[in-house]
């Protein structure tokens, strides 16, 4: 039996609103996960991987929502192929960010980059991308109480190691 | 000390050149509609090209801008974006046009706004030629109906690609101005343009 193309029920406004509205946030998210000099590739990876689902998407009641969680399965990613790929040189505990010029340097940042990945994408979403807690919690696919957890436990970590 | 309000602090502060992702859409084949606004004597204009052509020229100081993309969402597709570069040769062409230096564009057109008898009208229009005009009677003909000259005019007054498509030739049969998509000021301005000299003062 042929599909029958239904046509879509939900009201989807001009990608390029999505774009304006959301496109600073998305990319100071990545600039805090993935670091600045993959931030750019991982942008546009995201809104391409966006764009081409957009017309077929089913629930168009937070596209805010929709867009950071396909940004943040393009830095999860990005992240674990460059794990992957840096497995040979040996015992390397961890796979540093790339320096984030695109921020101050102060000493924050360089701690916010040694988060572990949960911690700093949460931290990320709330802070620099100003995401509330229920959506950290549907973009990382975790209960609210784990994204209020990971944005908790990466400031109390941040405060310590920032005030000695 | 207050690690919250730094972190905010510090990503306001960042504000980097965002990448752009229209040319990669369009490599990707997901560009279906592009838009960019231009400037010209009758005021802003927006345009909107699909891959296959032109689909939509609005004035946007009469015309809200966001319903026109919005209507382009709903019924073209929502794989809209501002690419101005994919529109270079429209605004090239309309600038030639209001300079004096072209009377006939050659860009494709996309009709897909269009249908049945409104389209035919349309088809017709865009055979009058520069400089001289025609009736809606004429159009009505020309699409198949003679008598259908008032469908005629609700056909050329929802004209989805003014200008280029030149339904501000279109008169009425005693030689008065009917009406037009952007006011009459511009269909006024624009037979002016084109040197019609027939017509009666306001």
């Amino acid at each position: 039996m042929p599909r029958q193309r239904v046509s879509s029920p939900v009201h989807l406004p001009p990608f390029q609103t999505l774009l304006d509205t959301h496109g600073r946030d998305v990319h100071r998210f990545l600039v805090a996960t993935v670091g600045g000099v993959d931030a750019d590739d991982c942008y546009q990876e995201t809104w391409l991987a966006a764009l081409r689902a957009y017309p077929e998407l089913r629930d168009a009641s937070n596209l805010r929502s929709w867009i950071f969680t396909v940004a943040y399965r393009k830095a999860i990613d990005h992240i674990r192929v460059r794990r992957r790929a840096a497995v040979p040189v040996g015992d390397v505990p961890d796979i540093p960010v790339d320096a984030v010029p695109t921020l101050p340097d102060d000493g924050l940042w360089e701690r916010v980059r040694a988060l572990p990945d949960k911690q700093r994408t949460a931290l990320a979403l709330r802070y620099l991308a100003d995401v509330g807690y229920e959506e950290i919690a549907a973009v990382m696919s975790t209960s609210q109480d784990a994204a209020r957890r990971n944005v908790h436990e990466a400031l109390k970590r941040l405060r310590t190691e920032y005030q000695t | 000390m207050n690690i919250e309000l730094d972190l905010r602090r510090d990503a306001e502060s960042a504000t980097p050149e965002l990448p752009d992702i229209g040319e990669a859409a369009a490599a990707a084949g997901l560009l279906d509609v592009a838009y960019a606004t231009t400037d010209s004597p009758l005021g802003t204009l927006l345009l909107a090209t699909t891959p296959r052509g032109l689909v939509r020229l609005a004035y946007v100081d009469y015309e809200d801008q966001d319903e026109v993309l919005e209507q382009l969402a709903t019924k073209v597709s929502p794989r809209v974006l501002r690419v101005a570069r994919r529109l270079d040769d429209p605004r090239r062409e309309l600038d030639q046009y209001f300079a004096g230096r072209r009377q006939q564009f050659d860009i494709p057109l996309d009709w897909q706004l269009s249908r049945g008898f409104g389209r035919r009208v349309l088809e017709a229009t865009a055979r009058v030629p520069f400089g001289s005009t025609a009736t809606y009677k004429q159009m009505a003909t020309e699409a198949g109906s003679a008598r259908a000259y008032r469908a005629a005019g609700n056909a050329l007054g929802s004209n989805p690609i003014p200008i280029i498509v030149p339904c501000h030739r279109v008169l009425h049969s005693g030689g008065g101005l009917g009406g037009y998509t952007g006011g009459l000021d511009r269909k006024r301005m624009l037979l002016t343009v084109e040197g019609y000299s027939g017509l009666k003062q306001p």
